[in-house]
């Protein structure tokens, strides 16, 4: 058994996908017209058959609720590996990207948090 | 005032309230997920969310800390205004 797909709830599938491809830098997999939504998923650059990273409609009350309580306490909903959290994080503010928290040293690990802008808060790790 | 005092003594009286008043002195304000992240990944703290909400909460009685809105998410901040009222008579 392997992990394909991880899924991550979005306002807007054009908007997230802008913003994962422009601003996170991963790159489109399959886009397929599924009804009134489409089944969107994207990859790491560096990882093209690994895990697939797919952007799911929020429209599911639920899920809107889901966003918004994580989101209120700054709890990530997801997490990116990185090579060099305070390189990424320099850049990443030059593209404008708003973080919750910059990066910062927890015991073995550095981690930072950033708004996606699309309900979501990311967090972003170097091991 | 005095009551104050009381409240502000008892919310120091608790290393773990102390550790968060360290921990939020070092930046203006945190989410309570970076807090708790903080306490537990940096500190090795083995704490519940639910135990340090009810930290937070008598540390907000004593007015040393309040949470504010911040668009979408709430931050914390540390209020220090009460310590130096409370200081002021003893070390000035």
């Amino acid at each position: 058994m392997k992990i394909i797909v991880t899924s991550i709830f979005v306002q807007d599938q054009e908007k997230a996908l802008k913003f994962y491809s422009e601003k996170l830098g991963f790159v489109k997999k399959e886009d397929v017209p599924t009804g009134e939504y489409r089944w969107l998923t994207l990859v790491s650059p560096d990882e093209q058959d690994g895990t697939e990273l797919l952007l799911e409609p929020n429209a599911h009350p639920a899920a809107k609720e889901y966003q918004k309580k994580l989101f209120a306490e700054g709890i990530p909903v997801t997490m990116f590996g990185v090579e060099d959290i305070h390189e990424e994080y320099k850049q990443l503010m030059e593209k404008g990207v708003k973080f919750t928290m910059e990066p910062t040293r927890m015991g073995e690990l550095t981690i930072a948090v950033l708004d996606d802008t699309c309900g979501n808060l990311i967090q972003l790790i170097e091991k | 005032m005095s009551l104050n005092k009381d409240a502000i003594f008892k919310a120091l009286a608790d290393s773990t309230r102390r550790l968060i008043l360290d921990e939020l002195s070092e930046r203006n304000e945190m989410t309570l997920y970076e807090l708790t992240a903080r306490l537990i990944m940096k500190h090795n703290l083995s704490i519940s969310r639910q135990a340090i909400a009810k930290h937070l909460t008598t540390l907000e009685n004593a007015e040393l800390i309040k949470s504010k809105k911040k668009g979408k998410y709430r931050v914390i901040v540390f209020n220090n205004q009460p310590l130096k009222n409370l200081l002021k008579g003893w070390i000035e």
